[in-house]
């Protein structure tokens, strides 16, 4: 069964519900995930076919079953921040690329969402942005979300900082951030007070054009 | 970093758009990657075997000869190919090593030839995978106790003495290698031939001789020529005394030559003789002397300095000493049930020869050791069935642990060595990591150094930065990010150390407090961030870098460190605005510190670039001493 489920083409298959453990770990190295075709995904994303068959060569190196579960994720993401941990940051992270909450990022959703970050709008970079710090994807974001959210951040600095790390420079960042996006002061944020406070900032404005040549 | 890591770069900096919003200072321009974008097909000529990858793959370490710029050198433009005059077959290997990440050791290969194509190809062996790991560190072990061996016994041979040697240091070599000058070796063997005639005398004197006229009983030697054992025995041992004071002459470390084995033995040999001098000839206490005398045996172990076989012997009876102590207490516990089985087994006969169980622990021994003298021999019937069962028992126990022995210690002695290995192949490679990750921290401090450094002179930072590779750009520029975000910076260990000390030495030093009268938000000790909110908060867009090292500075001030006098060529534009901060920082005289504050980077004002002041000399100091080392030890796999 396991070798028939390999060979099954899968078209964005969600992953099915495991019974057992063994069969499940058994799915997990049989199951070989091969996404949608390159039409489909250049015609969904902004890439260009070049660069959709560099970005999956990478991601199919590293994960040849074709998914990436949240371990995997949290390793790969861990290994560029070494001087602190990074697991928590990796965690929403994980949580924000996948957007079917399926427990696992396909090719799919890790293209789609760096077509958003890299090559999409303003507006679409900043919504992304804030589901993001929307941990319970509530629609608002409060102080406690983007309390972990900052202090998830300040984790990946690690010990060792100019100046000292404080103990209270998380919750004093929260409050910056409050205080500057919270239009109406009502103790949480909405995706409409985000969108407008960032645009006023023309510094975020600026630093968004960055990252558009990462790939 | 490992292979695969480099291909989620774009990923992770496509993530730090997360970070923006948050950010507390305007994030720095990232690195432009000037190499084309476009993935493309590598040919690899290997002695005329092709092979071909993707550049993508070969630049996934670029610390390797394959991954960085270095493989220009063989490129042949007439054939569009990179030629490389190498074993083919080895390198298939290093390729798939590209590929898969693992480096895996053919078996069949000779060590030295795998060892120099890894040297070639810039690939540390370290990074061999843990499936081969263990059969490449034994070859290569072996390989390399196989040459030193050689080179040992070569340069034993051949080796001249040091010309400016001390007579005691000539003295010992001659002692330990006799084979270097005549005169040793003339000494070694006179030595070597007293100890003979000395243990050959001890024997001979025991053999009873002819009686001499008027005596009917058969005499010892010893007895008849007195005179002539004893004069033997005088200048054997006048021998040896003088040997044993000559080594312990010479012995560079006294106390530990007189510790050693051989010298204990040595002077177990020639004791007897010197106490026998001294005691009287007193009847009762010559009878202890005549034990004494056993001791003399012990001459016959000098020999194991004129013998290897014998020290080998000596070195596997001791390690293999839990295994002989097994062997004698499961013996001695079948000694035990056994004789205390006879001995109430023969207890009514009469005339038994068992008379106690001590005494039957001899009938034992004899009868477990198949040797049966017939001494001593059971009479009734239990006697005799449970003088079988012993018998047959004796085979079994003595038999079955001499084998076991002899592949115990075959095994313990190969495994001692093996674990011992791993023991310092793990401390070496947990050290290399933790060198490779201070590696990564050091290129990143040694990145921002760079950086501040090339923003004042252009030139230089060509020159600097023309030996990092993109990929590391890319993740020092997305570190950078992230100290933006959060308005802290890396740094190593010491200075935080240090940095921890200045805080805690004290926030009140006898300066001049011009400064702090100035900033009166400065006193507040718990941190920048409520004053940098407000700042930010009054800030203007246009004044944006000044503010913010405004900030900078004033967070220094709380440090209160020393400061140099801030010279004027650096952003006239910037200090203009920040004036009355310039000034008092220029006639600022600290006391205590440890810290100096260098000039604030060169900024222009249309960049956006980092204004801090980070490369403080300490941690200048720090980093250029280590940031070097991070070329060599560099590993490309975590």
């Amino acid at each position: 069964m396991g070798a028939v489920v390999g060979t099954l083409t899968m078209q964005t298959k969600q992953r099915r519900p495991s019974r057992d453990k063994a069969d499940d770990d058994l799915e997990m190295t049989m199951v070989c995930h091969r996404p949608e075709g390159l039409d489909q995904l250049e015609a969904q994303t902004n890439f260009s076919k070049r660069e959709l068959q560099v970005l999956y060569r990478g991601f199919k190196n590293e994960c040849p079953s074709g998914v990436v579960n949240e371990d995997t994720f949290k390793q790969i993401y861990s290994q560029f921040f070494p001087h602190g941990d990074a697991s928590t940051y990796a965690h929403y992270l994980f949580n924000a690329f996948d957007t079917g909450h399926t427990g696992s990022i396909k090719f799919e959703d890790f293209v789609t969402a760096l077509s958003i970050l890299l090559r999409g709008s303003v507006t679409e970079k900043l919504q992304w942005t804030f589901n993001l710090y929307d941990i319970n994807r509530d629609g608002y974001i409060n102080k406690e979300e983007m309390t972990d959210i900052v202090r998830a951040i300040y984790d990946m600095m690690g010990k060792y900082t100019y100046p000292v790390l404080k103990t209270d420079a998380p919750k004093q960042h929260v409050d910056a951030f409050f205080q500057k996006m919270d239009k109406n002061k009502d103790g949480v944020v909405t995706l409409d007070e985000f969108l407008l406070s960032c645009q006023e900032d023309e510094n975020i404005m600026r630093s968004l054009q960055l990252f558009e040549n990462v790939i | 970093m490992a292979a695969g890591v480099a291909t989620w770069l774009p990923f992770a900096r496509a993530a730090a758009v997360g970070w923006l919003p948050l950010a507390k200072k305007t994030m720095p321009k990232p690195p432009v990657d000037n190499s084309s974008r476009s993935d493309e097909i590598l040919y690899l000529n290997v002695s005329g075997v092709r092979f071909q990858t993707w550049k993508n793959t070969l630049d996934r370490y670029p610390d390797t000869l394959l991954g960085s710029s270095e493989k220009e050198f063989f490129f042949n433009e007439d054939t569009e190919e990179y030629f490389f005059d190498r074993d083919h077959e080895m390198f298939r290997h290093i390729l798939n090593f590209y590929r898969t990440g693992k480096l895996h050791y053919p078996r069949h290969e000779c060590i030295q030839a795998f060892d120099e194509e890894l040297a070639f190809y810039g690939i540390v062996p370290e990074i061999i995978g843990d499936c081969c790991m263990e059969e490449y560190r034994d070859r290569k072990k072996e390989n390399q106790e196989r040459l030193a061996e050689d080179t040992e016994a070569n340069e034993v041979m051949d080796a001249p003495l040091p010309p400016d040697s001390t007579p005691r240091e000539r003295l010992w070599r001659a002692f330990e290698n006799p084979h270097t000058s005549t005169m040793a070796l003339v000494f070694y063997y006179v030595t070597g031939f007293f100890i003979a005639v000395s243990v050959i005398a001890n024997v001979v004197e025991t053999v009873p001789c002819r009686p001499p006229e008027g005596r009917v009983k058969d005499l010892p030697c010893g007895e008849k020529y007195q005179l002539a054992f004893f004069c033997m025995d005088t200048a054997c041992v006048l021998i040896f005394t003088f040997e044993y004071l000559m080594r312990l002459f010479a012995a560079p470390s006294r106390c530990k030559f007189m510790r050693s084995v051989m010298s204990v033995i040595d002077v177990v040999a020639i004791m007897p003789y010197y106490i026998g001098l001294v005691m009287p000839e007193n009847e009762d206490v010559s009878g202890a002397f005549v034990t004494l005398r056993v001791f003399r045996v012990f001459r016959i172990f000098k020999f194991s300095r004129h013998s290897q076989g014998l020290r080998i012997l000596g070195y596997t009876l001791k390690s293999c000493a839990s295994e002989l102590g097994f062997l004698l207490f499961s013996l001695t516990m079948a000694i035990i049930i056994f004789a205390t089985v006879m001995f109430y087994a023969e207890k009514g006969t009469k005339g038994s020869t068992f008379t106690s169980i001590p005494a039957s622990f001899w009938y034992t021994i004899v009868t477990m050791t198949t040797l049966g003298y017939g001494d001593m021999v059971p009479n009734t019937i239990a006697g005799k069935i449970f003088g079988s069962i012993c018998s047959l028992s004796g085979v079994l126990v003595i038999a079955l642990p001499v084998p076991v022995i002899v592949s115990n210690f075959s095994r313990i002695y190969h495994q001692n060595q093996r674990a011992d290995k791993r023991r310092a192949q793990q401390k070496v490679r947990l050290a290399r990591i933790r060198m490779a990750k201070k590696g990564t921290t050091n290129a990143f401090l040694q990145y921002k150094e760079d950086r501040a450094l090339g923003d004042r002179d252009s030139d230089s930072t060509a020159l600097c930065v023309k030996n990092r590779s993109a990929f590391e750009h890319q993740h020092h520029h997305l570190l950078h990010c992230l100290e933006k975000t959060t308005n802290h910076e890396f740094t190593d260990e010491l200075t935080y150390s240090e940095l921890c000390m200045t805080e805690s030495v004290g926030f009140r030093t006898s300066r001049s407090t011009s400064l702090s009268s100035q900033q009166g938000a400065q006193n507040n000790p718990t941190g920048c961030c409520p004053r940098r909110a407000r700042r930010r908060a009054a800030m203007r867009l246009a004044n944006s870098t000044a503010s913010v090292s405004r900030g900078s500075v004033q967070e220094l001030d709380t440090l209160h460190v020393k400061t140099t006098s801030i010279p004027p060529q650096t952003r006239s534009s910037l200090n203009a605005q920040a004036d009355d901060l310039k000034l008092n920082c220029g006639e600022q005289d600290f006391t205590a510190a440890i810290i100096s504050i260098p000039t604030p980077p060169a900024n222009t004002p249309d960049e956006s670039l980092p204004p801090s002041p980070a490369p403080i000399p300490g941690i200048l100091r720090n980093t250029r001493a280590t940031a070097y080392t991070h070329e060599t030890v560099k590993i490309s796999s975590l």
